[in-house]
């Protein structure tokens, strides 16, 4: 009795996760443009969307952002994380801190702040102030996924391989990084979809040279239900689909 | 050997000129802001006064931040109390079978809040899917009316950060100590006591940073209700955002965003609070 009460109820969560998920990427096949009510299967709204151009340019320069900043905050955040865990320093332990404190912050809190920094700077938003934006957001979740990768490892063969005469840079390229792929590969994933996911920060550090998709996708939803939408949604979701996989398959590695 | 303390040296400068270029200086800014006065030129003319605080008092912008705090309220409870039995389920299950219902929790963790956001107008509007089953089974002769209310943002919400209030349960379920829950049971507490006594102060720290990873965004996600509240129901993100693009005044918004960073400061005590309390615990 117990256990089918139990299943109900993972069933019901569940329902309640997808269910909206999957009826935005059954609709997107829909041949109704204006009702919900079912007029047969349809690829018309995936060549309309091939055929926007402006909205293909927005999502080039979300893929070109994420990439550039996810590869950008994986390098930095590897260093940061080594830096904590292998050296003491003054500020070590504020910094520690403030990487937890930058993963809990609201997006909208980071989003002025840089907003503001920017102007301060007398820097033109773009492409550059977005690429500093969105490593901010990814750098901590990297060096705190890295630094807790570390700690699971044996400080010894660290020293092992000091004692055998490596220098900082080779234990740091032949001993550190090797040991902590797995952790800085996942960190390079969810930094890719920490930054194509992102709407608040986005919204407030690029300017109109730079248009990314969530903002496209923002003015376009503001405007209700558009069949295109849909199929743009569909895509998305299964592009993130595949990268949860894709970063889960590289967690479970273990050393 | 000199290579050796250069690397050293450029790492741990780099990191802290990192950190204090993006994560210090924009904080400072911001704060700084908030005691200065709005100006045409330059959006703000720096000084020292309480003024926008004392406007965040005004009675429309208690009201904002009130109801704001309230819906956020309202989100995190109802995520709480659906998320932990899902989670306590979930902790137990068998693999291979926890492994897939994990993964199937941090999908939606990962999509695009806003594209999950759209997806659910296409539930509540009209001729949504749900007015359409009501209407087609009869129940309602008018299809409800359900967006653009505030009940539809308190949806909204619970639905995009749901999965942010399960995973961090999930986390400290996992970790309770089944022995635990036994020993109480053996020494006699029923299941009841046994749930308040022992299984919640041990889940405390995953309880204390769920709540905060519903409740923060839960203030700040101004999009979802733009897209589900129209212009009903305004959360203090909303007001924010009005001020720093709309109405250009900085230092108010300025002095709201400082307020929340207080707001997150008290969580995260509350979050080390329970922790370390707990890790002293399990050394005594």
């Amino acid at each position: 009795m117990m256990r089918w009460v139990r299943r109900l109820y993972v069933g019901l969560i569940y329902l309640f996760l997808y269910l909206p998920l999957a009826v935005m990427v059954v609709y997107s096949f829909n041949a109704s443009r204006f009702s919900m009510a079912w007029k047969g299967a349809t690829l018309d709204w995936y060549v309309k969307l091939l055929g926007n151009t402006g909205l293909m340019q927005a999502a080039a320069h979300s893929l070109l952002i994420a990439m550039v900043s996810a590869t950008i905050s994986s390098l930095l955040g590897t260093f940061i994380a080594m830096a904590l865990h292998r050296w003491r320093f003054p500020s070590r332990k504020v910094i520690h801190t403030s990487l937890f404190v930058m993963m809990m912050s609201p997006d909208i809190v980071i989003g002025i702040s840089l907003l503001v920094l920017f102007m301060a700077m007398s820097l033109p938003l773009g492409f550059w102030t977005l690429l500093m934006a969105h490593v901010t957001l990814c750098v901590p979740f990297v060096a705190i996924t890295v630094h807790s990768r570390l700690l699971g490892f044996d400080r010894h063969v660290v020293e092992a391989a000091r004692d055998l005469g490596a220098g900082e840079y080779e234990v740091f390229r032949h001993v550190v990084l090797p040991m902590v792929f797995p952790a800085v590969l996942a960190g390079w994933f969810m930094s890719f979809t920490l930054s194509i996911d992102d709407v608040i920060i986005s919204f407030f550090t690029t300017g109109p040279t730079f248009e990314v998709l969530p903002l496209r996708i923002y003015s376009m939803v503001r405007l209700g239900l558009k069949p295109e939408v849909n199929a743009l949604c569909a895509i998305m979701i299964l592009v993130t689909a595949a990268a949860v996989f894709l970063s889960q398959r590289l967690l479970k590695e273990k050393p | 050997m000199r290579s050796d303390g250069f690397f050293k040296t450029a790492v741990i400068v780099g990191t802290i000129a990192w950190m204090a270029l993006f994560a210090f200086v924009p904080n400072v800014l911001v704060f700084l802001a908030s005691f200065g006065s709005a100006s045409p030129e330059n959006f703000i003319e720096p000084g020292f006064s309480l003024h926008n605080y004392a406007r965040l008092m005004d009675r429309s912008h208690l009201e904002i931040m009130l109801s704001s705090l309230k819906l956020s309220g309202l989100v995190t409870l109802v995520c709480l109390l659906t998320a932990y039995p899902f989670a306590a389920i979930l902790a137990r299950a068998r693999q291979p079978w926890r492994s897939y219902m994990l993964v199937l929790v941090v999908i939606p963790f990962w999509t695009n809040s806003l594209v999950r956001t759209y997806a659910m107008t296409a539930m509540l509007n009209t001729s949504g899917i749900i007015n359409s089953v009501l209407l087609g089974l009869g129940i309602v002769k008018e299809p409800l009316a359900m967006m653009y209310t505030p009940g539809a943002v308190v949806l909204g919400l619970a639905y995009t950060l749901l999965p942010f209030m399960i995973l961090p349960l999930y986390t400290a379920l996992e970790r309770l100590d089944r022995r635990y829950v036994e020993a109480s049971r053996d020494l006699g507490a029923t299941p009841i006591k046994t749930f308040w006594r022992v299984v919640v102060p041990l889940t405390m720290p995953g309880i204390v940073s769920g709540c905060m990873l519903v409740f923060l965004p839960g203030i700040g996600m101004f999009y979802v209700s733009d897209v589900l509240g129209g212009a009903k129901a305004m959360l203090l993100g909303n007001f924010i955002r009005d001020q720093f693009l709309t109405t250009r005044d900085w230092p108010l918004g300025a002095a709201a965003s400082v307020t929340l960073t207080a707001l997150m400061g008290v969580m995260l005590v509350l979050y080390w609070k329970s922790s370390s309390r707990l890790n002293a615990g399990s050394q005594a």
